[in-house]
């Protein structure tokens, strides 16, 4: 299996609210840092990539945020636009007036015109050697095959003509494991875990994009073995508490309890890593980055999470 | 079909929901309720609508469930959510398009005795559009070519955006039936989570508009419009003729229900805006979902839609952030070798000094997440009348009594 930060062309995926962006973030930073030249982009139109970087708004033109490391934002008119001039050599939007009219209609109500052209950037990107690693905070777990299968559906769809021609080379990329894989960010939760699970068999039986890993985000730590955890049962008795919180000149009820929801948090959540372990394939590399526990998400979060990250691949 | 008007007649006990209401007798206005309870007593419509994780069906469903138990009637829970885990906990073997009963049984496993009923389905994008189409479509002919067309069959079925209209849609037609005194519906995980707030409008623009009549000029004329020609040059290269064909048909057969689906899709909106309909945004207390619950409540706000409630999932517990605890934490941590000395009895003294030093050390690393979610909590430029905050639950929800569980913190 080529490595992960081998490959040209990642889509990160996952359940709402699991981090994706985070991981995304982070996964193209580490690139960067690695010397890679590292395009990140941004799917979501109202993504907040920026905020991870804290380097500035993205925009569709990509920008070098620091060496190595640049950043976009998708937007499929844009995506068109590009097309037309580099494809069509038609050099301006204006003299195709109703074409721009239109081009909303068409994109709402046409069958994975706007995919093909997000997909069809990206793939772009890679085909040309921009960059040697380009990484997507793409659509949700609920979306990305839809994504990923455009350029094959539109291929079905459209027995001949332009888009015809310049599907297969996007599938050539797309299908290709040693170029293009999909990175999964999960949580140890029930929800996150059984749609990772899902998304991985879907994946496996809808598309031909393979699955590079998952990352399971925010991972709790084991905060006693069991000889520690017999012990702090035992210090929670009421007349070992109270003697700690004469000693201590404050009540230390509420660390106890914090202590205690601690451990049940990291308990349920350890189940649900059991079942996301036994349901994928052991060969897949599942990554594991513990919760943060501080203030805010920024750059810091970011650096902090591809440390993480360099460590665990 | 002409759009139903919103029920005029309903069923017994619908109209007097609020007067069961145990609170203090008196008649509570919605723009006035403090309470999820005084909320839902007197609305028919609730839509539940957040960020991607942050339990929006799962709220949904408790909303629904306490509605059921406690304020009687008959109440629906309308849910995009395929996961198989609801339907279990509702006691149902799978839900689908037609609404099912949630049997008595499983109330009274959860040992309540319901006043009403709990009715639950599961939208079928695929389906809803074909019964959409079935309904509005002029004869036998046209539906079959519809239902036929390769760009009818990529919309409904694999089409993300399909689902926001088709929901609403759906939302609308069970309202009207007049069959509920409540529905609670959860919203599909959009991209932008108004999306399909607009839905019904870009659906009647989509039928109103100039270009989708131009778009389908060619089928009926030869003599293309000195306009279109550009265009049809430009996407015939593109595309290639037989795809611009199949467009051509989707649109002009669509053309033919397009009265009835300008109408229709008026009436959806009304529907939402109706003040007998309400939005409860659900978030959790981390960055990006509560931003985009802001990003909701302004969006609500600008369009004059009810904001009834918010509701805040997986909320810390409020000891965390005692600032007097913070120093007994840090003495636990700092002192943990000398206050092993105080409680001998429990064990080997490095090992106990390790646990204090570790349970100081994690009260301290939660009370950072406490604070981080107390600060975003107080940064709401607007909330609703009614906040309600339920804290984690040590499990997962698997069955009617922790529905209700989880409805017995939002509901007063």
């Amino acid at each position: 299996m080529t490595a992960l930060l081998d490959r040209k062309l990642l889509f990160v995926t996952g359940k709402g609210g699991v981090g994706k962006t985070t991981i995304a973030a982070s996964l193209g930073l580490l690139a960067a840092e690695q010397g890679k030249r590292t395009l990140v982009c941004e799917v979501d139109a109202k993504g907040n990539l920026a905020d991870f970087y804290e380097a500035g708004p993205t925009a569709f033109k990509a920008r070098e945020l620091q060496p190595n490391l640049w950043a976009m934002s998708m937007n499929t008119e844009e995506s068109l636009k590009e097309y037309l001039s580099l494809q069509l050599k038609i050099p301006l939007l204006a003299k195709i007036g109703p074409l721009a009219r239109t081009f909303d209609f068409i994109a709402n109500a046409a069958p994975g015109v706007k995919e093909i052209l997000t997909v069809g950037k990206l793939t772009w990107e890679v085909r040309e050697h921009h960059y040697d690693l380009v990484v997507v905070d793409s659509v949700a777990s609920g979306h990305i095959v839809g994504q990923l299968t455009a350029p094959q559906g539109i291929n079905e769809l459209v027995q001949v003509g332009m888009v015809r021609n310049q599907t297969q080379w996007m599938l050539d990329i797309l299908n290709d494991p040693t170029k293009t894989g999909v990175v999964i960010a999960s949580a140890p939760e029930e929800m996150p875990v059984a749609e990772t699970i899902e998304l991985a068999e879907r994946l496996r039986t809808e598309t031909k994009v393979d699955l590079a890993a998952v990352v399971v985000n925010r991972v709790l730590p084991e905060l006693f073995t069991d000889r520690e955890e017999a012990l702090f049962e035992s210090l929670r008795s009421p007349s070992h508490a109270a003697a700690l919180s004469e000693a201590v000149g404050g009540d230390v009820g509420p660390v106890l309890d914090a202590a205690e929801l601690a451990v049940t948090l990291r308990r349920t959540r350890a189940e649900h890593l059991a079942t996301l372990r036994a349901s994928l394939d052991p060969r897949l590399p599942l990554l594991y980055v513990p919760y943060l526990f501080t203030r805010s998400h920024g750059a810091r979060a970011t650096r902090r999470v591809a440390e993480l990250l360099a460590d665990e691949l | 079909m002409a759009p139903a008007k919103p029920k005029s007649g309903k069923p017994k006990g619908g109209g007097s929901k609020g007067e069961g209401s145990k609170t203090d007798g008196s008649r509570v206005d919605a723009d006035k309720a403090r309470t999820l309870e005084q909320l839902l007593a007197t609305k028919e419509i609730v839509i539940s609508c957040g960020s991607g994780g942050v339990g929006k069906t799962t709220t949904a469903a408790a909303a629904a469930a306490m509605a059921a138990t406690h304020l009687g009637g008959k109440v629906l829970v309308l849910t995009v959510d395929p996961a198989r885990r609801l339907a279990s906990a509702l006691g149902l073997e799978q839900f689908g398009n037609v609404e099912v009963r949630v049997p008595v049984e499983a109330f009274e496993a959860a040992g309540v005795e319901p006043r009403g009923e709990l009715w639950a389905a599961m939208l079928d994008t695929k389906r809803s559009w074909d019964d959409l189409i079935a309904r509005h479509a002029p004869d036998e002919k046209t539906r079959k070519a519809i239902l036929a067309n390769s760009i009818y069959q990529n919309i409904s079925g694999r089409f993300v955006q399909s689902h926001d209209y088709i929901a609403m849609e759906r939302l609308y037609e069970i309202h009207s039936s007049g069959e509920y005194d409540l529905i609670v519906v959860d919203t599909p995980p959009t991209r932008n989570a108004i999306d399909f707030l607009e839905a019904p409008d870009r659906m009647g623009d989509f039928f109103n508009s100039k270009l989708l009549r131009w778009l389908t000029a060619p089928s009926k004329s030869r003599v293309m419009s000195l306009a279109s020609k550009p265009f049809y040059t430009v996407a015939d290269r593109i595309l290639g003729s037989q795809f611009l064909e199949d467009i051509a048909e989707f649109f002009s057969l669509f053309q033919a229900m397009a009265p009835g689906f300008v109408e229709r899709a008026d009436a959806v909106t009304r529907t939402l805006a109706d003040r007998r309909t309400t939005f409860l945004v659900v978030s959790t207390l981390e960055a990006a979902p509560l931003h985009e619950a802001e990003f909701f409540i302004d969006a609500l706000d600008e369009r004059k839609l009810h904001l009834g409630a918010l509701v805040l999932n997986k909320v810390l517990p409020a000891y965390l952030r005692r600032t007097a605890t913070t120093g007994v934490a840090k003495r636990l941590v700092v002192d943990a070798d000398e206050l092993a000395g105080v409680v001998p009895d429990v064990g080997d003294h490095d090992d106990v000094a390790r646990v204090l030093a570790t349970i100081g050390e994690s009260f301290l690393n939660y009370q950072v997440v406490a604070k981080r979610e107390a600060e975003q909590r107080a940064g709401l430029a607007r909330s609703p009348e009614v906040v309600a905050a339920v804290p984690y639950f040590d499990a997962d929800i698997h069955d009617l009594a922790g529905l209700l569980q989880l409805g017995d913190q939002i509901w007063r």
